[in-house]
């Protein structure tokens, strides 16, 4: 009997550790409003009719409709993966860069903010009721896959680490959004500074590294000996190229081995995409220390 | 660290004993600017416990301020706030629990029902679910919103909101309420209401820092009223002292059928008028005496063969305090 009573009170803390009020709250509220619905909706069609695009384009220039090529399903399944990543990008910054300065404009925060709830409550609360929202619209595009799955030619263990990739990156463009709610005021100024960030992310840091390997080239060609391999470790900061070092493991080889003389080639110490989640994963922490910082104001001198 | 070992040093022994003779609210050379404002210019201020403390002032004075960093919303640039005996910038934590803050704007989420709500906030001050199934019920009824408790909180109208936010604010029974114009924005009817609750909540035996230009309504409830301006408490003490240290002992209100400009130079000139105002309804006057000096004014003026049509007296309030304070600078001692 004791033992039972103990178990009850150790499951309700337990549940009471893992949904806080906040969370609570967050999960409620979001799905209650039609926006969550639309959103959902929008998301499928626009995913949906890239993929059909995507099929269409693939069968009537492959020629031959009659037979399944696995090469042609690899190409619609990395089309698809990286259509996702770019949905993603849109939609993350859109789902959390408002989040505290929304309550801060519907005067709610305030009010928030007196209660007993800790700002890294409040801060992680809001991230993981959006990642989680994120996470049921990508799970609800398994059946487009499916699609693709019909033709063959993809793994499953791929399927899954795409996905573990997509969870992360939004965990990180999340943690961005949440820093810039906070910091920032306004949420139109906050969903623009996150938006910014993401562009710099998805195609500034593969524009520097153009440009970056533009120069070295140049400069390779005055000296002999003049090794520039580290400009491999600029695409690492990029989430496409750590995508597709996922999909196609001899991506990390070619690109860190770029610059080097064939005499100084070595193998790479970690895949490009795990330099890539050890890079975002010391900036969200950051982003996010910030934000449980600067939730509440400074008091002791 | 554990909370207990946080605690100031004051609470380590006889906490009990000492406790009760700690003001609930003490404020010493508080000040806070923001960037070149200052908003607040050392502020002194104590309030103990049980006692309903009126803050005057205008729009600006810095009364919303000194409420945020009661609030533990805004550090102070100088000077330290207490609250039941904790520094709100070292122990935030403690004072939340200690106080109910109901700002003069606040949001409401959508689709949120009342009972939500109330739970939500319940919640988030670890309250467990039983006892808020038990206290949110009593709450409502406090505020008369006993049949709303299933309405959308954002369906609500001003005034029920208003009563709804101050149902949050006791929903974890606090020691000490803050209120930032509560009243504001409300009907009549919804200001009658307000002022009822509040007066329970006087006997329940909270202590409530009040602003609000209700306070005219409020008067009799107010045990104390503190004066703002510019930043600096220009009074404070118990409504009737303050009224004392004005020169205003009581309004006269004249009527007259002619020469109203003549009768206005000639009250300038008469003793104890301290101050002159003429409207359409006639003069109005600031008058320093008692009743021997009124009557001999009132005699003077029948004497001098002015027309009146009435001479009356209107009462003092609060809120005529509160204008000569804040507007009529010279009159002021």
């Amino acid at each position: 009997m004791k033992n039972t009573a103990a178990e009850g009170r150790g499951l309700s803390q337990l549940r009471s550790w893992l949904i806080n009020p906040v969370l609570n709250k967050e999960f409620t509220l979001r799905m209650r409003t039609p926006r969550s619905m639309w959103t959902l909706f929008f998301y499928l069609l626009a995913l949906g009719f890239i993929m059909f695009s995507a099929i269409y384009l693939t069968q009537s220039l492959g020629g031959n409709s009659r037979s399944f090529n696995p090469e042609n399903s690899k190409v619609l399944f990395y089309f698809l993966a990286f259509a996702q990543l770019g949905l993603i990008a849109f939609m993350a910054p859109g789902l959390t860069a408002g989040v505290i300065s929304g309550e801060r404009e519907k005067q709610t925060l305030n009010l928030l903010l007196t209660t007993q709830q800790s700002s890294s409550t409040i801060i992680l609360s809001k991230l993981v009721s959006s990642l989680s929202f994120m996470i049921v619209i990508v799970l609800s595009t398994i059946p487009i896959y499916s699609m693709v799955f019909l033709y063959g030619g993809i793994s499953p263990k791929q399927l899954v680490l795409v996905f573990l990739f997509y969870v992360y990156i939004m965990f990180v463009l999340g943690s961005f959004g949440i820093m810039f709610s906070t910091l920032l005021k306004r949420t139109m100024i906050s969903v623009i500074a996150t938006y910014g960030v993401g562009l710099f992310i998805f195609v500034g840091t593969a524009i520097l590294f153009y440009v970056v390997m533009g120069v070295m080239q140049q400069m390779s060609y005055n000296s002999t000996n003049f090794s520039y391999g580290w400009i491999g470790h600029i695409l690492a900061w990029n989430p496409i190229a750590a995508l597709y070092s996922i999909l196609e493991p001899s991506l990390t080889t070619e690109i860190y081995q770029m610059g080097y003389s064939s005499s100084g080639q070595k193998k790479p110490a970690i895949q490009l995409w795990q330099e890539f989640m050890l890079i975002y994963a010391v900036l969200a922490a950051l982003a996010l220390w910030l934000s449980i910082r600067k939730l509440r104001p400074r008091l002791k001198k | 660290m554990s909370i207990e070992q946080k605690l100031p040093e004051e609470y380590d022994s006889q906490a009990g004993d000492q406790r009760a003779s700690v003001p609930m609210i003490e404020i010493k050379g508080l000040s806070r600017t923001f960037g070149s404002f200052q908003a607040l210019k050392s502020i002194d201020l104590t309030i103990h416990k049980g006692t309903v403390f009126g803050f005057v002032g205008p729009n600006g004075a810095g009364k919303s301020t000194t409420m945020s960093i009661l609030a533990t919303l805004l550090a102070p640039t100088a000077g330290y706030a207490k609250v039941d005996g904790y520094d709100v910038t070292k122990y935030p934590h403690e004072v939340r629990k200690r106080i109910g803050y109901m700002p003069d704007f606040f949001g409401v989420y959508d689709n949120f029902k009342t009972i939500e709500y109330l739970h939500f906030y319940g919640a988030s001050y670890g309250i467990p679910k039983a006892e808020r199934e038990a206290l949110i019920p009593q709450l409502l009824e406090l505020v008369n919103l006993s049949d709303k408790k299933d309405a959308y909180v954002d369906t609500l109208s001003r005034g029920m909101k208003q009563r709804l936010c101050l149902a949050r604010c006791l929903v974890h029974d606090p020691e000490l309420l803050i209120l930032d114009e509560p009243a504001s924005g409300l009907d009549p009817r919804a200001r009658i209401e307000m002022r009822e609750i509040l007066r329970e909540l006087k006997a329940m035996g909270k202590t409530i820092i009040i602003s609000s230009h209700i306070l005219p309504e409020l008067a009799e409830m107010v045990d104390e009223i503190g004066v703002i301006e510019h930043g600096t408490m220009t009074a404070q003490g118990n409504v009737t002292d303050i009224q004392n240290r004005l020169r205003v002992k009581r309004f006269l209100q004249i009527r007259l059928l002619d020469r109203v400009e003549e009768a206005e130079q000639f009250l300038r000139d008469r003793p104890y008028v301290n101050r002159l105002l003429r409207d359409e309804q006639g003069i109005q006057i600031h008058f320093g005496g008692h009743d021997a000096e009124q009557s001999e004014l009132l005699h003077a003026l029948m004497e001098a063969g002015f027309k009146l049509v009435s001479f009356s007296e209107a009462q003092t309030n609060l809120e005529d305090v509160f204008l000569e304070i804040t507007k009529g600078g010279d009159d002021v001692q």
